[in-house]
């Protein structure tokens, strides 16, 4: 019994990434053959080339068809898989276990998501029939409650952590103005941020994630192919999932200033990767700021800060692009969008990126080179009652 | 000792019956009728009325009123329920069985629906009477006039409930008396199925036959009682037609200030309810050996006389109607109209919910209707309950303290914005659940709450009941 990780033994040969937005003109069938086709590109092989399929998304389609059929893919196994917001990266670790265990050479993991054709702003669960008991109430309210309650655990006012989650929101938007790919390319000044009229709780819609469209996708291989493929291949050092029993929502002793699933994930990835002190070691980290509080509270989570000094590393600008540790690099959910299927492949292409130095020039974090590892952090779900992937990718095989 | 009476044998000595509990329900809004004539072009008038919110119709206000007609007679097992209503949330389907859930009765309690018509209280009442156990009528409505309209602004929204049953039930507090029907066929208000507005005949005729047929039967109650006008106490009128209720009062030679207040000026006639209603209202009031009179004019007219016992001033109400009246908070006159559909207003602009599914519903009564969690072995409560835990906890008369909350403007709500509070009840259990009756910026965390039977919204006709916590209010003791 026991997590033992796949350490060094599939790499990532290929990946791609489409622009996140919205695709008005464009269709989920148009964006998965773009997102299948550079990535194909990206590792060097055809599309016959790759043994098996796994595509991660949402609500935007059903079966393995969603894949086979835009792609035309002739008697390939493929299969969908859906955890909440974390789909794609679910994608990733199914090809990746799939290669590791020798029953395929070359596997793609492929996220897609079309949000914007709902009508609506925003993004609506599709409803499950019920017995109509259910929280009625939005994501961002729900992760709205955060802010009270950090700031009445750590003693700091609720205006002082307002302000770090628009610091948080202003690094991202700025990353975002550096990434051609991101839906929002426009920088947001703190004070701007702070002036706008709140939507739930203390959150504006500018603590959300842009809703957007869009598709990425990795191409996967044993760590001893990878060579075969590109000089500079990803290796895994850690996949992790955790899939919470959702007892938060219910248990008087969470307080909504930590997601215990996130915590027992990165631990779990941290292990399996050999890491003790992520922030000293890790090159860059992508993570899930669905809103705001949610990227404050994953630094506490994820090790990055200690409890209570998130809000304080934020505003020292320590996860900024010339930080110490960049976080969302790429803009992350806030300004790159958030296609939901899409976005856990998103998080690796950036790691992708930078790892390989191939990011523009203007947002290529320095420590490459010296820091050889980046972390992606993916949930799905709501404050008590979540689901949580952490991965550990390296230019280096150990 | 009295003469006693049971209603099928007028006169005849037999086991008595009468009220051994009551529970008012008003909702917490108020309408101030001086706002109306402004927006309206006229109508109004001074004073207030009872506005049931967006979230309750006649099902929900009947199962607060059932609630508190139960608080104070816990020990005793309902052997059947009986609803009445002119505001019906369903036809063809047995409001009362929702109420009835929500009650946590048993399964062999029969319910049934007395509606339509205002009279039908009456009815009910007769019914629970005529049984043998402890019966629960309960009366509920929600009342609607058009904009300007005379009927909106005599009209309330409001609940009651009666229990009723015999000595060896529980304390009988005031026993059942005389009972005289006079029915008359009279076509004075009238609604059409699916209609919103009620419509009137020309009012002198239908006083004439309606305070005629009251005069009719308080004395013929009077009659059977062996007793005088004058030996009277309590004098509660009501019925379709306000001209004729108050024409009449003075035809029966009860002193006025023996006249039970009909709250025109702060709720207004709730329909069905109304008689129920005021019946609490002189019970609340009541002292051992008192006669009180109810008399209703409606498709004729009901007297009926009931006798205070000395169980009256020993009886506990947990939740008095003069605490309810005292609680009320103000609407706006906008707000009341788009509560009741009669000011089409931008809805969210998101999807609407979806329609419950009967069958999910349905495997999760006692959750869904009843607010029953489950209890593990080590004492943890939980809500929902826990799949597999087969110990039902009842967490409806629980009260909690509100640990965090949000104000939610982006979710689909009948009447943005949604308040959504995380509740930690006391003795244990946690619910994120929606508040109401409340005002977003009156809000903090630590503030006391109880639970209260709503709908939370409809969909393809089907009406989605779950309960939402509101604050504890000193109505609410």
């Amino acid at each position: 019994m026991g997590s033992h990780g796949i350490k060094d033994r599939v790499a990532i040969v290929g990946m791609s990434c489409t622009r996140f937005g919205e695709h008005w003109d464009r269709g989920l069938d148009e964006l998965i053959v773009e997102a299948a086709t550079d990535a194909f590109a990206s590792a060097g092989i055809a599309k016959d080339d790759a043994d098996a399929f796994w595509v991660g998304t949402a609500q935007s389609g059903m079966s393995g068809l969603l894949l086979s059929r835009p792609l035309r893919l002739h008697n390939k196994p493929v299969t969908r898989v859906e955890n909440y917001c974390a789909s794609g990266s679910e994608a990733f670790r199914q090809a990746a276990y799939a290669v590791c265990s020798g029953a395929y050479d070359v596997a793609v993991a492929l996220g897609a998501e079309k949000l914007k054709d709902s009508g609506y702003q925003g993004a609506n669960a599709a409803p499950i029939p019920s017995d109509g008991t259910n929280r009625t109430v939005t994501a961002a309210a729900m992760y709205s409650m955060i802010v009270p309650a950090y700031a009445n655990r750590y003693g700091v006012s609720v205006d002082e952590v307002k302000t770090a989650l628009a610091r948080i929101a202003s690094k991202n938007h700025h990353n975002g103005t550096l990434n051609p790919r991101a839906q929002y390319r426009r920088e947001m000044s703190v004070e701007h941020l702070l002036s706008q009229p709140r939507v739930a709780g203390q959150l504006s819609v500018f603590d959300c994630a842009g809703v957007a469209d869009g598709a990425a996708a990795a191409v996967i291989v044993r760590a001893e192919d990878a060579l075969r493929y590109t000089e500079r291949p990803l290796y895994v050092k850690a996949l992790s999932f955790v899939a919470g029993d959702g007892s938060g929502v219910t248990d008087a002793t969470y307080d909504y200033t930590t997601f215990p699933e996130v915590v027992h994930c990165a631990a779990d990835a941290y292990q399996q990767a050999g890491i003790t002190d992520p922030r000293r070691v890790l090159a860059m980290a992508e993570v899930h700021d669905c809103f705001t509080p949610t990227e404050m509270v994953l630094m506490e989570d994820l090790g990055f800060s200690q409890r209570g000094h998130a809000w304080k590393d934020v505003m020292d600008g320590a996860f900024e692009l010339s930080g110490d540790l960049p976080v969302n690099p790429d803009g992350g959910l806030k300004s790159f969008g958030h296609p939901v299927g899409a976005s856990g492949l998103r998080m690796m292409f950036e790691a992708w990126l930078q790892l390989r130095c191939e990011a523009p020039a203007e947002r290529q974090i320095a420590t490459v080179g010296e820091r050889k590892l980046a972390l992606t952090q993916n949930l799905g779900g709501y404050p008590g009652e979540m689901v949580s992937f952490v991965s550990i990718l390296g230019t280096e095989r150990d | 000792m009295n003469k006693r009476y049971t209603l099928e044998h007028p006169g005849k000595i037999s086991w008595v019956r009468g009220i051994l509990s009551h529970g008012a329900y008003l909702p917490y809004r108020r309408l101030d009728l001086a706002t109306v004539a402004e927006v309206a072009g006229g109508g109004g008038r001074r004073g207030q009325r009872a506005v049931a919110s967006f979230d309750e119709d006649a099902t929900t206000m009947g199962v607060e009123a059932g609630r508190s007609s139960l608080l104070s007679a816990d020990q005793v097992e309902v052997g059947s329920l009986w609803f009445s209503t002119v505001s019906p949330p369903y036809l063809d389907k047995t409001n009362a069985a929702a109420i009835h859930a929500a009650l946590r009765l048993e399964r062999s309690c029969p319910a049934y629906d007395v509606i339509g018509s205002v009279r039908g209280s009456l009815g009910a009442l007769r019914a629970a009477l005529a049984q043998d156990g402890p019966a629960l009528a309960v009366a509920a409505d929600v009342r609607v006039g058009l904009a300007g309209g005379p009927d909106e602004a005599y009209f309330g929204d409001g609940a009651a409930a009666l229990l009723v049953g015999g000595d060896s039930d529980a304390p009988v507090l005031a026993e059942a008396g005389p009972w005289v029907s006079v029915t008359d066929e009279v076509l004075d208000r009238w609604r059409t199925p699916g209609e919103l507005r009620s419509k009137v005949w020309e009012e002198r005729y239908g006083e004439l036959r309606y305070v005629a047929a009251g005069v009719e039967a308080f004395e013929g109650v009077l009659k059977m009682a062996g007793l005088t006008a004058q030996q009277v106490d309590q004098l509660v009128v009501t019925g379709t037609h306000g001209r004729a209720c108050r024409s009449v009062i003075g035809k029966l030679g009860v002193p006025p200030e023996r006249l039970v207040d009909d709250f025109a000026l702060r709720v207004g006639n709730t329909g069905a309810a109304d008689p129920f209603l005021l019946l609490a209202a002189a019970l609340e009031k009541a002292e051992p050996g008192q006669s009180i009179v109810v008399l209703v004019l409606a498709d004729g007219a009901e007297a009926l006389m009931l006798t205070a016992t000395a169980a009256v001033s020993q009886h506990q109400v947990r939740r008095p109607l003069a605490a309810q009246l005292a609680a009320g908070a103000p609407i706006g006159y906008g707000r009341y109209l788009a509560w009741r559909g009669l000011l089409a207003v931008e809805p969210p602009r998101r999807p609407e919910p979806a329609r419950v599914s009967g069958s999910a519903a349905g495997r999760r009564v006692p959750w869904k209707f009843g607010f029953v969690g489950s209890r593990s072995d080590d004492g943890t409560i939980n809500l929902p309950p826990l799949t597999g835990e087969q110990e039902g906890q009842p967490m409806a008369d629980a009260q909690g303290t509100i640990t965090t909350f949000t104000i939610d403007r982006l979710s689909y709500t009948p009447s943005p914005p949604m308040v959504f509070a995380v509740v930690d009840f006391d003795g244990g259990g946690r619910l994120p659940v929606e508040l109401t009756d409340v005002d977003a910026a009156d809000v903090h965390v630590g503030d006391r709450v109880e639970m209260t039977f709503r709908r939370l919204s409809t969909a393809d006709g089907i009406h989605n009941y779950f309960w939402k916590a509101r604050p504890l209010r000193e109505s609410s003791v």
